[in-house]
């Protein structure tokens, strides 16, 4: 047996890793590389040392992308999961139609992030224009649209989450608690809540990791806009994320696109940094019966 | 053993996958990565009747609208890199010289009918202009006379309208007497969506730069003074508060909106150029009939300005890609020679493409717009050369057209205009030529 197992492992694995490497591993070592480069074409690259580096980091508006996408992923976890987090208490209840109100909830999510991004657009712009204004003359708009957008598309998946979550919490549970006097507050917060960390851990790490990449939405909706011209003529665009950042950066003239590469691997560091701490975190708090 | 065996059909499987990649020809082919998605079509059909005329295989790809240079990235990575890619004149050649053939002595580059189609660096060819193009303010010819045949006007004649101060009333006893002539404004919506703002922030702001080039004797700069940002403030000022829409709206306003307002004689003025004709003509009994469309130069009150023409130049240069093989270098060298000089290629440009190409065999195009353009040509009026194709980067267009929208809804100063025009061009220049 084991030694069968021996022999066919590389028929069985052989292609998977080949393809994790050739479509993983190898573009992942070569973008590092290519970080450290001055390049217009990825085949074609001259070393310049720690140069896209210190540009990129010097670049206002990456450090301004940078705490734009941090407090959007702090409102929008805390939005997305708190609403997500009510709609599955409510839809686990005992409500008519209640499997029509899941697939409704949930059917936002089905829709690709740039069609949702334009759809937006034109609903914010078709409200702010009573008000003599647009999505993208300025930047509060452009944010509590993404959170708005955000909310609307993640909350239905995170919602199937809760729900599993939830239904799996042993009854008797409930019953003992109830048996010992405990409030419907005192139920949620000492019952409920600590029987689906495992769920909130998923979903937390889904939220925080997706807000910090967003992208499609981000490109969609405001494309970055409004632009503000600060000495010496640079342009920091208000409502550009890191992932749209990075992407305008790496298309831009001369040595931009080393710059856009080293960017791209800070924003990898940050984002498995912050995942890894959340995870731990988040972990630590589940229960086990 | 068998283990081995394994092993080496796996690697056998790898080798023949990577190979399958590799091409074989001696005869060399021609991969051409299209700029203008509304020619692609026209394109696919060039490079049939070529590939049945002559067996080279010509393939044709079509960047999607604003993406060329992501297109482009990707597709020079690999091994069968396009042969014939474009740059949009010094600017974008500046990434891209490294990948370009020297064209001096090429067959089609001694069939340009003006040395100034070609596009040089330390004394090399690097591209070739195929289209030349113009713009101005087309207008309305019905509705326009209307307007002079009122008591109101104080302009009678279009002959008259020769600079910024006779245009400016015009169009403010337009935008003031509009119920009048039955339209909702004098100019079209100046949208500055990502789809229209190109009108402003690149083609109206050549203005002020052609301006300041030729009273500097310059034709590129590594700083912009903004002599003449008076004059571009004077006919921004112009479009947004005499227009279909109030300035606070235009920030969503599309270019399909500002062409369909102009096709429906909704406004009289329209700022576009030649390449728009396809999309305003008259096409089921919606748009306008050829001798309804005129065009006017964009006057911003510059000294001398009543001899100024319309703008007119190029910003589409052909390259060859210099990593190719000899073989596919020279039978795109051919494939170009055949379109400028062919009759199925000159009679693709000029009427499947509607291009006026500045080669010696080219054809007339049928476009009435173009004939207006050589109109002001022999009438001895000077065209305003396309002087922004030196505008140092994207971002320095993105942050004009930023700083222009803000201004326009009242949110932001014309100074934040001048700082992206002027302060923009120098950190944009510096960043570009590192």
């Amino acid at each position: 047996m084991n030694s069968n197992l021996r022999r066919w492992a590389p028929l069985f694995l052989g292609p998977t890793l080949v393809a994790f490497c050739i479509g993983f591993v190898y573009p992942f070592l070569h973008g590092v590389y290519l970080s450290f480069c001055r390049f217009i074409t990825t085949g074609d690259a001259t070393w310049v040392g720690f140069n896209n580096y210190i540009e990129a980091l010097s670049d206002p508006s990456f450090v301004h992308s940078f705490w734009f996408t941090a407090l959007f992923t702090a409102v929008s976890v805390i939005a997305v999961n708190a609403l997500a987090f009510a709609v599955a208490l409510a839809l686990t209840g005992q409500v008519r139609g209640r499997n029509i109100f899941r697939t409704v909830f949930f059917s936002p999510n089905l829709i690709g992030g740039i069609v949702l991004g334009y759809i937006w657009q034109l609903i914010f712009n078709g409200i702010l224009a009573n008000f003599g204004t647009a999505l993208v003359l300025e930047a509060k708009y452009g944010f509590w649209g993404l959170v708005i957008l955000m909310c609307w598309q993640q909350v239905g998946y995170m919602m199937i989450i809760y729900i599993a979550g939830l239904q799996s919490v042993p009854k008797s549970l409930y019953e003992a608690a109830r048996i010992d006097g405990a409030s419907r507050w005192q139920l949620l917060r000492n019952v409920t809540v600590p029987m689906v960390m495992p769920s909130i851990t998923v979903c937390t790490f889904l939220t925080l990791t997706g807000s910090f990449k967003l992208f499609d939405q981000n490109l969609a909706l405001t494309g970055g806009a409004p632009g503000v011209v600060g000495e010496g003529g640079s342009m920091v665009y208000r409502t550009e994320m890191l992932a749209l950042n990075i992407y305008n950066t790496f298309y831009g003239p001369g040595s931009a696109r080393g710059v856009g590469q080293a960017k791209a691997v800070l924003f990898f560091i940050l984002v498995a940094f912050i995942a890894f701490w959340q995870l731990r975190y988040t972990r630590k708090r589940e229960v086990q019966l | 053993m068998k283990r081995k065996t394994i092993w080496l059909v796996l690697c056998i499987l790898l080798i023949t996958l990577f190979s399958g990649c590799s091409r074989k020809n001696d005869t060399g082919k021609v991969y051409y990565l299209n700029f203008k998605p509304e020619q692609d079509a026209a394109w696919q059909q060039l490079a049939q009747k070529y590939t049945e005329e002559t067996g080279v295989e010509v393939e044709v790809l079509t960047a999607a609208e604003g993406q060329y240079e992501q297109t482009l990235t990707g597709e020079m990575d690999k091994s069968d890199a396009p042969t014939l890619f474009q740059v949009n004149g010094p600017v974008g050649l500046a990434n891209w010289k490294d990948y370009c053939l020297d064209l001096s002595g090429s067959k089609v580059l001694g069939e340009l009918t003006d040395d100034s189609f070609a596009l040089r660096e330390d004394d090399k060819v690097y591209g070739i202009a195929y289209a030349v193009e113009t713009y101005g303010i087309i207008y309305n010819k019905t509705l326009l006379d209307k307007y002079f045949d009122s008591d109101f006007s104080t302009v009678k004649r279009v002959e008259d309208i020769n600079n910024f101060d006779s245009f400016s009333s015009v169009v403010r006893e337009i935008q003031s007497h509009k119920e009048e002539l039955g339209v909702q404004g004098a100019f079209t919506s100046a949208g500055m969506d990502a789809s229209s703002d190109w009108r402003f922030k690149n083609h109206l702001a050549n203005l002020p730069i052609y301006y300041e080039y030729t009273e500097r004797d310059i034709t590129s700069a590594d700083k912009i003074e903004g002599r003449f940002l008076d004059g571009y403030k004077n006919i921004w000022d112009l479009y947004i508060n005499n227009s279909t829409v109030e300035p606070t709206a235009l920030s969503s306003k599309t270019a399909t909106d500002a062409a369909t307002e102009f096709k429906t004689g909704k406004a009289v003025f329209y700022q576009n150029g030649t390449w728009e004709y396809g999309n305003i003509k008259e096409q089921n009994g919606v748009g306008l009939k050829d001798e309804e469309l005129g065009i006017l130069p964009i006057y911003i009150g510059a000294p001398g300005e009543e001899e100024q023409g319309l703008c007119t130049g190029s910003e589409n240069y052909w390259c060859v890609n210099a990593r190719a093989s000899q073989a596919d270098q020279q039978a795109t060298l051919d494939f170009l020679y055949w379109v400028v000089s062919d009759e199925d290629g000159t009679e693709a440009l000029a009427e499947d493409m509607g291009f006026v190409a500045p080669f010696k065999m080219a054809l007339e195009a049928e476009n009435p717009l173009v004939k207006i353009a050589a109109e002001y040509v022999s009438d001895g009026k000077t065209p305003v050369s396309w002087a922004f194709t030196t505008i140092p980067s994207d971002n320095w267009k993105n942050a004009l057209g930023t700083a222009l929208t803000q201004y326009a809804a009242g949110k932001g100063s014309w100074d934040d205009v001048e700082r992206a025009f002027v302060e923009g061009w120098e950190s944009e220049y510096a960043a570009a030529h590192k």
